[in-house]
């Protein structure tokens, strides 16, 4: 993969990233196959160039945007963020991005617009575990406006330094890291602003367990398991798990954004 | 001895050389590969979550060892088969695998007792996981030859049965820990109620005592 060169960033925290094999090796990404080592087997597959975005719905420009022209203007940031995923473990991934709300201001926000809809890649011919449905391709997800400009969310591009690995959602792909990974969707193809909430796939498929919102909170237990603590990906056999911090650690930046909600009903 | 059946059907030198076969290897074979991953997992080995890997593959080969056991009256009644003498080992194997499926859920995944016994009560996955095992403990107590005396050979089979619901339950808890309907898992239900099924098939002789 190509070298990215990127800038530091206030947002990154200090914690050791994880290995390049163990975020590459050990995720979902369903599109190829349901074990957490499918991607790293089948993602190879994957046409990741040319590519192109459609952004649509109500921005003052839309149209489809080749990969580079997405680029275009945004600058790269290296972040290291805490990744905690729904099924309860955890990793620190180096990502390189630039803030979704960068692109969002170029293409032009309409002022009807209240959220983001994002769609995933679906092309069954290079992708076998769209093949069967597990879950309803395309894969979608969406946030609310407000947390789609916030200066966290970012649009990933790279990974370690170098473009982004396709079992993590090459070549482009979304990273909100207050909220349990389903919700960065990856490899994503289309962008749509929209004024009511748009569906989300893993809220489509099961709503008691996994909700719109879906941020980590150690307080709202998912019903097949606890939500307080996270194994670490890559401790080894005996290490003790760790305790899962109330929107992954940063409240700080984004608790504002739910001042007024009851978050174990809008989870 | 009432739970031994003599086949009937397959070739007389296979069912001969299955017969001079013993059964009691089939412990240590079984126990290696326990050991094999265990160590692969303390030694970071076995992928790049180990726990996760140990108690999954664990919990799969118990599942296989379950279904192993029950396909042993079809294969004798359908294939002329008779694997009769090697059940009571299979099914043993098969507790002895959910015994280090659940220590390794308990002890390197949940870390605790009482963690463990609040998803036990709170988690359905788990308490179908755990009744399943439960259902299957009788079954492991009265599996000596003293207890097939004492109990009778109509009450032991009629206990035994308990088998049957037993790899429902583990089947079904396999199928509910995963995220959507995954086709694996369904595919171990079916083959369980396939199994299952086909002890109530007629098979045109007398109807068989012995399920």
């Amino acid at each position: 993969a190509a070298a990215l060169d990127a800038v530091e960033s206030k947002y990154s925290t200090n914690a050791e990233p994880n290995t390049l094999e163990e975020i590459t090796g050990y995720c979902n990404f369903y599109e190829f196959g349901t074990d957490k080592g499918d991607p790293a087997r089948h993602a190879g597959q994957m046409t990741t160039d040319p590519w192109s975005v459609e952004i649509g719905g109500l921005v003052e420009k839309p149209g489809r945007y080749d990969l580079a022209d997405v680029l275009k203007g945004q600058s790269l940031e290296e972040r290291i963020y805490r990744l905690r995923c729904v099924e309860a473990w955890s990793m620190v991934v180096p990502w390189i991005g630039f803030q979704l709300s960068g692109l969002l201001e170029r293409v032009g926000v309409q002022p009807s617009a209240k959220y983001v809809a994002f769609e995933t890649l679906y092309r069954p011919e290079e992708m076998p575990g769209t093949r069967r449905p597990v879950i309803p391709w395309p894969y979608v997800e969406g946030l609310r406006l407000d947390e789609a400009m916030n200066p966290l969310t970012i649009l990933a591009t790279g990974l370690y330094g170098e473009e982004l690995p396709a079992p993590n959602g090459a070549p482009i792909r979304l990273v909100v890291p207050w909220k349990y990974g389903f919700k960065s969707i990856k490899s994503v193809v289309k962008i749509t602003l929209t004024e009511d909430q748009p569906p989300a796939t893993w809220n489509m498929v099961n709503p008691r367990e996994y909700g719109f919102y879906s941020n980590v909170n150690p307080e709202v237990d998912h019903p097949r398991w606890s939500q307080a603590e996270e194994r670490r990906v890559g401790g080894g056999f005996f290490a003790a798990k760790i305790p899962t911090q109330k929107f992954n650690g940063y409240g700080q930046y984004v608790a504002s954004l739910y001042d007024g909600m009851d978050l174990s009903r809008q989870f | 001895m009432a739970w031994t059946f003599p086949g009937s059907s397959e070739p007389p030198r296979l069912r001969q050389r299955l017969s001079r076969l013993p059964a009691w290897p089939v412990y240590p074979l079984a126990v290696l590969p326990v050991i094999w991953l265990f160590w692969q997992g303390a030694t970071g080995r076995i992928g790049i979550e180990p726990v996760e890997a140990v108690e999954h593959r664990l919990g799969l080969w118990a599942l296989w060892a379950l279904l192993a056991g029950l396909a042993v009256t079809p294969l004798r009644r359908l294939a002329g088969l008779n694997l009769m003498r090697f059940r009571r080992a299979i099914g043993l194997v098969a507790f002895f695998y959910l015994c280090c499926h659940l220590l390794t859920w308990a002890v390197l995944d949940v870390q605790g007792l009482a963690a463990a016994w609040a998803d036990i009560v709170r988690r359905p996955y788990v308490t179908v996981g755990m009744a399943g095992l439960l259902l299957l403990l009788p079954l492991a107590a009265t599996s000596w030859n003293g207890a097939i005396r004492r109990m009778g050979g109509r009450a032991w089979r009629r206990l035994h049965r308990l088998v049957y619901p037993a790899v429902l339950l583990g089947a079904v808890h396999f199928v509910m820990l995963r995220k959507g309907w995954q086709l694996e898992p369904l595919l171990y239900l079916g083959l369980a109620i396939v199994l299952i099924a086909a002890r109530f098939l007629p098979t045109g002789k007398r109807s068989s005592p012995n399920r």
